[in-house]
């Protein structure tokens, strides 16, 4: 075991220079890319954010114009979807780790993965364009024909940057498909891959069967607003509940493209700070598999007051219910897993709680929106706004930020401050809570989304928001800082410093540029933890 | 470095090692374009609703046709066609989900306007 | 069982074993995209679907000006540009390498008629003041639901006339390849990828005829 360990050769040290990282084939330095790019429209999408939470510190609409705000809210949401939430863990986490994991030099396609990076930028260089030149205010869910004929505002542009960006996700889930199937190590069967895996596998397969379809859609809403064909306008013929039907179809299964990964790194982080298997492996495998297949029956949940039928709105609402289950299947299984675990609080640990309760409160309000007679009542009110926010924020970003912690001194070589870490993990859920849990008062109360202004009796609960909102701020730039002077200044890491099962931990830290230096054989269970 | 055929997969063997006849291929062909002259004159006749059934049918028959021969589908592992299979499952449910919509809209006793 | 030549193969990939292993991830990678391109067009076939069922008349009556001779040719012609792509995949898992060529080059030559039939196709269309938008002309009982089977059919063709003319470029890099004698009875998983996405674009074809140009042939309206 090395003790000065970054004067190892390793992926960072192989090549320098902006060609060598620009041209690269590796899956670590793309992955490395991919964090820097996402960390960079996380920071735009929470300026909107923090736009939006400034206007609704007052009442009236007093610090900018409607259709000002109206475009705050869309970019915050684009960003934020799109540029964000849907590729942060799988390209910068499932990237780096789905070889190592499976003991694969690289995933299948090396170059398709440097290509989908080049997509996503080129993607985010047209949003960036749009933004530039005054934004899209239609919401990031660009109904028509409000989107396709009326809005004067770039949606032909922000349509092709999210059509391109598309094709990023598309891409990495077909290299982490085939990836799994052809380039597992010798033993390394499907029950002994790390429940990482299995999430990545399943967000893969959503990626590939949802993604085409929002694709097609927003080519048809641009061939309706430059080319004057009329497939959504009802001047025209056309349907607007349609374009509902086929962007849902996708954008209720990439909510699961936002979750997913976010459960398999949870399973990694109980696993490994309980020092103990994950309980019910095969189950939580499995339930990864079904939130994926049934999360695709359920998109008229989001159209319950769009005068879809009735009868297809029942069949959707007890769908709902049941992609509930896989979900609550791997919370007791977390749960389970934890009970006489030998349980140890470093940051990621603090991340893995935060997310269980979070995640919670995110799911069961689903439910309440899940049934009919409530979401007529609170759809497009702040009721929806807490509840995706408990799942995306709650959920995702907090399993983000615990794996990015979790694997930093594999990826980097270095060790992070852990007492900053601490606190910082708490400032995140505080400031998070205190930020959406008004939220869910306000909207039963009956506060409307996408309003710069709203009733003055609803304040205390907007200015609590706004207060959690700042809070939040600090809790995300206390990682930004620390890790980043972790690069420079981190004591240097350990092949394993958590003691975790895992081929990745089998490598030196950072792992050499071809991972292994001869193929791993694997003849054990997965999270083999001695008793 | 030792090297082996790991590679945690099927270990089928590839469609291209199975040699399908250039005759096999021509015969496809023709059948197809026999196929594709019968929707033509089908399209002529009055079936009343049959006539759309019978125009896809006859489109799926090319497709199978096309996939399993062309496409070596035929002599492909049970992964190439559950890939294949899930493609198709799930236009089937983004077209049957959707319909389930547009069918039962302004039936029954619950009337929108 | 890998074969030790394999591991210097000019082609194969150092992230992969072997050949055999490198094939069945690019024939894997291929089908995988397939699907998507499933569902891609299939979002199409979906607004089709919907407002064929709700305007089947306007739909039929529309149909009925599409030219059926040029449809039905260039169905010919898609499904013969499918033999020859098969031939060129069986051209080179002999190591033919002129009848790679060959096939190739007929294959790019009926890609390229169809279009041709295509632009034929489209340049009436417009004559007809049937391109949806400002200048579309119609005389019939549904203008409106016309105009949108029109839009339906010009995004849809056209969607797939782009799908053609990548294939037609993919086919021109991979005659290059042949006639460079690249490819081998041992190697030739770049012809046999490709191959699928083509027959795949015939596919796609195999259903926009009848849907599009074969609704109603036989004579005014017992649609309903």
């Amino acid at each position: 075991m090395e003790t000065a360990p970054t004067l190892h050769a390793n992926y960072l040290t192989d090549g320098f220079g902006l060609k060598s990282w620009l041209l690269t084939k590796d899956h670590k330095r793309i992955a490395i890319l991919y964090l820097i790019s996402v960390s960079a429209f996380f920071v735009l999408g929470a300026v909107f954010a923090g736009l939006i939470r400034l206007e609704l510190l007052t009442p009236a609409g007093d610090l900018v114009e409607s259709d000002v705000y109206n475009k705050a809210f869309t970019m915050h949401g684009v960003v934020m979807v799109f540029f964000f939430l849907i590729p942060a863990i799988p390209a910068v986490l499932g990237n780096f780790l789905v070889p190592l994991q499976i003991g694969a030099r690289d995933l299948a396609f090396p170059r398709i993965n440097l290509l989908s990076w080049y997509v996503y930028v080129f993607g985010g260089i047209f949003t960036l364009v749009a933004l530039v030149m005054g934004g899209v205010d239609t919401g990031w869910t660009f109904y028509t024909p409000y989107s396709s004929a009326f809005s004067n505002s770039n949606v032909a542009l922000v349509v092709v940057g999210i059509f391109i960006n598309g094709f990023s996700s598309i891409l990495t889930g077909l290299n982490f498909v085939v990836t799994i199937h052809k380039m597992r190590a010798p033993g390394m069967t499907w029950f002994r891959l790390p429940l990482f895996i299995w999430a990545h596998y399943a967000t893969a397969l959503i990626m590939i069967l949802g993604t085409p379809v929002v694709a097609i859609t927003l080519v048809m809403v641009g061939a309706e607003r430059v080319l004057g064909l009329g497939i959504f306008d009802p001047k025209l013929g056309g349907d607007p509940v349609l374009f509902q039907h086929l962007f849902w179809f996708y954008s209720h299964p990439a909510v699961y493209i936002m979750i997913l990964p976010a459960m398999g790194v949870m399973s990694e982080l109980v696993a490994a700070f309980s020092r103990k298997a994950i309980f019910g492996y095969q189950v939580v495998a499995y339930s990864s598999l079904g939130i994926a297949a049934v999360g695709f029956l359920v998109w008229g949940h989001h159209m319950f007051v769009s005068s879809q039928s009735v009868y297809a709105a029942m069949a959707f609402s007890l769908l709902s219910y049941l992609v509930a289950i896989p979900s609550a299947i791997k919370v007791f299984n977390w749960t389970a897993t934890l009970y006489k675990g030998s349980i140890s609080f470093e940051a990621p640990m603090i991340y893995v709680f935060g997310f269980i309760g979070l995640f919670l409160i995110g799911g069961l309000t689903g439910l309440f929106l899940a049934a009919l007679a409530v979401d007529v009542h609170v759809t497009d009110t702040y009721f929806v706004v807490a509840h995706f926010h408990y799942i995306m924020v709650g959920g995702t970003i907090m399993m983000y930020l615990g794996g990015v912690h979790y694997w930093w001194p594999k990826i980097f070589g270095r060790t992070y401050p852990e007492g900053l870490a601490k606190v910082a993990a708490v400032v995140i859920f505080v400031g998070f809570n205190l930020t959406f849990f008004p939220q869910f008062i306000v909207g039963y109360l009956g506060m409307p989304r996408r309003y710069h202004a709203y009733p003055p009796e609803f304040q205390l609960w907007n200015i609590l928001s706004s207060a959690g909102a700042a809070l939040l701020a600090i809790g995300y730039a206390l990682p930004s800082t620390y890790l980043l002077w972790s690069l420079v200044k981190g004591k240097p890491a350990a092949p394993n410093p958590w003691g975790a099962k895992g081929l990745e931990w089998e490598t030196p830290s950072p792992p050499p540029t071809h991972n292994f230096t001869a193929t791993p054989v694997v003849n054990e269970p997965p999270y083999h933890y001695a008793k | 470095m030792a090297t082996h055929a790991a590679t945690g997969g099927n270990g089928e063997p590839q469609g291209a090692t199975h040699f399908v006849s250039p005759r096999l291929y021509v015969t496809i062909f023709l059948i197809l374009m026999v196929l594709t002259a019968v929707t033509v004159g089908a399209a002529f006749l009055d079936l009343g609703p049959f006539n759309t059934v019978v125009a896809l049918l006859i489109a799926c028959s090319k497709m199978t046709l096309v996939v399993l021969y062309f496409m070596h589908v035929r002599y492909s592992s049970r992964l190439t066609w559950a890939v294949i299979g899930s493609g198709f499952f799930w236009l089937a449910l983004l077209l049957g989900l959707t319909l389930s919509d547009y069918l039962t809209r302004g039936t029954g006793w619950l009337r929108y306007g | 069982m890998a074969a030790a030549h394999d591991i210097h193969h000019p082609y194969l990939q150092h992230h992969f074993n072997d050949l055999e292993q490198q094939f069945e991830a690019s024939a894997l990678g291929m089908w995988v995209f397939l699907v998507t391109e499933i569902l891609f067009f299939g979002g199409l076939f979906t607004a089709y679907m919907v407002y064929r069922m709700q305007y089947a008349q306007a739909f039929a009556e529309a149909s009925g000006h599409l030219d059926i001779v040029l449809g039905g040719v260039n169905t010919g012609v898609l499904i013969g540009s499918s033999l020859t792509m098969a031939m060129a995949v069986w051209a080179a898992q002999q190591g033919r390498r002129r009848a790679q060529v060959t096939y190739l080059l007929a294959t790019i030559g009926l890609g390229a008629a169809f279009l041709g039939i295509k632009v034929v196709e489209y340049s009436h269309k417009f004559e007809d003041g049937l391109i949806p938008g400002a200048n579309f002309r119609f005389d019939g009982l549904d203008p409106i639901h016309a105009q949108l089977f029109y839009s339906l059919y010009f995004v849809m063709t056209g969607l797939h006339a782009l799908h053609m003319i990548v294939g037609i470029g993919i086919m021109a890099v991979l005659t290059w390849m042949a006639w460079r004698g690249r490819f081998t009875s041992g190697y030739h998983t770049p012809v046999e990828v490709s191959g699928l996405y083509w027959h795949f674009v015939d596919i796609v074809w195999i259903f926009l005829f009848p849907l599009l140009y074969l609704i109603d042939r036989h004579g005014p309206g017992t649609m309903h």
